[in-house]
């Protein structure tokens, strides 16, 4: 082991390198037998051995429906599915592991949220004002876009600093005895930016407002504990997090979990059904209609205990030092300019830039042709990006399995294609 | 290194110096296109004098493919037969389509054959059919102009093509 590879994170030693022999697929090579250089997990995270063999056993040993066979191997796979909620539950903070509601990824999860205030209890009326942000993706905006368009309600929003921070300055204004619901990402997919949740939620909570917390790039990177957070609903994606994709989670508050009306209708969450009218489940199943993902729900816990037996601590202490690292080794790149803020201070592990004039999809493609793989476009990210004046950008994004060299690898990599458009 | 194989000297020297860029009167059409999956964009304008393409103008932002794809596309339509034009986007199209297989006729395509290479890259063929796409509308909807009666409602000049990321 050498130093590279070796840091000190509490009194735990982090070993980069062991990380990496669980992740396979970190051995391939690509193009002209180039070593596979991923900085694309803010896209989709790479999956370890640990979760891969979740996922076989699950379907060669125990694969059978869930609470409703009544055989041995549909007890096991209900066993299974349901002893990973309990884990997910532990994971982020959940008291209760029944407010765990299992969905496709996070955009079902937050369109969940915003068809269940189109009517019932809670549903939204003309006047009534929804807060969102503009840095956040378009599975934040769009539904709540729809929401208002379906309810005649108003949307609203918090701008963004020139340092790629949420400006709180109007807050008081924008979030008022008329909000209803405001909905935030909790780390930027974009600029990288770790929101003041705190602060959001004291404001919104004090009106009388629901706070939903898109914590898609979060829960993967940081120790998240949804009850000291403090928010209602809090969504977010396996496939972001060392699991499988097709999975996704939302947490809700009990209470209005159960108080709010039924989304998708159909199997599993009835209690009884006439010609006429049904009665729902109860929690969490009146939220999870049909036959779910039910390997990929069983690879989601396998990933959960990959990531708690590194810990959560420690996986965000790696991820601030290779973006500390990654943002000195960019700010050497002349005509580099970063989307959000420049410094490992309250920020995730993305970073979007520019490069001089060089599209973002040329940067990407001599990156690739070096194995360097990147994501270049708007990161469906589009009212952001036009806020820093720029139609789309190139961004890298590390993980824990991501190492000193590799950030090296990427700035040899940009410095190539500024000779090839030069 | 397969870089070369997408980024042709061709490629990069229209890149650089794109040819009839900007946007000009008279014209009979504009249309706005955008590749949704990046933001690029592009506002062409079409004139035709019969059956003549006597002016493509046209602003664009995007990759150096997206770029060079209009420059190349201008100089193959411009003074020619709109049936000219439309045998190219046909041939030109094919191209993208063929994954690298296609050996294009170059008295049809010129500077374009330097696309082969891009066609093997299923995620920048986009960039290259964005500016042939946006002609192809304009240039049907002005021809459409032609045939209706004077002082006749004009469809809508400027359309956006609906998105298929």
């Amino acid at each position: 082991m050498n130093s590279d590879s070796m840091t000190e994170v509490g009194t735990i030693a982090y070993d980069v390198e062991q990380l990496r022999k669980d992740f396979p697929i970190l051995e391939r090579r690509v193009h002209d037998n180039q070593s596979l250089v991923y900085l694309d997990s803010a896209n989709t995270s790479q999956k370890p051995r640990q979760v891969l063999d979740a996922l076989a056993e699950f379907y060669e040993q125990h694969n059978s429906n869930i609470h409703r066979a009544t055989h041995a191997l549909g007890e096991e796979a209900t066993a299974g599915y349901e002893d990973a909620r309990l884990k997910v539950a532990a994971f982020i903070g959940a008291p209760d592991p029944e407010t765990v509601i299992f969905t496709k990824n996070s955009t079902e999860a937050l369109n969940l949220v915003a068809n269940v205030m189109t009517w019932g209890p809670r549903g939204l009326k003309p006047g009534d004002e929804v807060v969102i942000t503009e840095m956040e993706h378009h599975s934040n905006i769009v539904p709540w876009q729809i929401l208002c368009q379906r309810t005649g309600a108003t949307l609203r929003w918090f701008g963004v600093t020139d340092d790629g921070r949420l400006d709180m300055s109007a807050i008081d204004e924008l979030i008022n005895e008329r909000t209803k619901v405001v909905s935030l990402v909790h780390v930027s997919n974009v600029l990288g930016t770790l929101n003041p949740v705190a602060a959001v939620v004291a404001r919104a909570h004090a009106v009388g407002a629901l706070v939903v917390l898109d914590a898609s790039q979060s829960v993967p990177q940081l120790p998240v504990d949804v009850d000291a957070l403090g928010v209602d609903f809090v969504a977010f994606t396996g496939h972001k997090m060392c699991g499988p994709t097709g999975i996704g989670v939302l947490w809700g508050r009990r209470e209005l979990l159960e108080e709010l009306p039924p989304f998708l209708g159909g199997g599993e969450m009835i209690e009884t059904v006439t010609m006429q009218a049904s009665t729902y489940a109860g929690l969490p199943h009146k939220y999870e209609a049909g036959t779910p993902p039910i390997a990929q729900v069983v690879g989601l816990g396998a990933a959960v205990d990959y990531l708690s037996n590194i810990g959560m601590d420690a996986v965000a202490a790696h991820e601030k030092q290779i973006t500390a690292y990654a943002l000195e080794a960019l700010a050497t790149v002349s005509g580099l300019r970063i989307l959000g803020p420049t410094t490992a201070v309250d920020r995730g592990g993305a970073i979007s830039f520019t490069l001089g004039d060089i599209h973002p999809h040329d940067v990407a493609q001599i990156l690739d042709g070096y194995g360097v793989a990147v994501r270049a476009g708007h990161h469906c990210g589009r009212p952001i990006h036009q806020r820093f004046g720029v139609s789309a950008s190139t961004r890298a994004s590390s993980y824990l399995y991501t190492t000193q060299s590799e950030i090296d690898a990427l700035v040899v990599g940009l410095e190539k294609a500024k000779r090839f458009f030069d | 290194m397969q870089l070369e194989s997408m980024y042709q000297e061709i490629i990069l020297d229209h890149y650089r110096k794109p040819h009839h860029k900007g946007l000009r009167e008279p014209y009979d059409v504009e249309v706005h296109h955008v590749n949704p999956t990046c933001g690029d964009e592009i506002t062409l304008r079409v004139k035709l004098d019969g059956d003549t393409v006597t002016d493509v103008s046209y602003d664009s932002a995007g990759c150096s493919i997206s770029q060079a794809s209009a420059s190349v596309l201008t100089d193959l339509v411009i003074g020619r037969a709109v049936e000219t034009g439309l045998v190219a986007h046909g041939e030109f199209l094919a191209l993208m389509q063929s994954k690298g297989a296609a050996t294009p006729d170059e008295d049809i395509l010129e500077d374009a054959v330097a696309f082969t290479g891009v066609s093997k890259y299923p995620a920048r063929v986009k960039c290259a059919l964005l500016s042939w796409m946006a002609w192809k509308d304009a240039t049907a909807q002005a021809r459409e102009k032609q045939f209706e009666p004077a002082g006749g409602i004009s469809p809508a000049a400027a359309s956006t093509p609906e998105g298929t990321s």
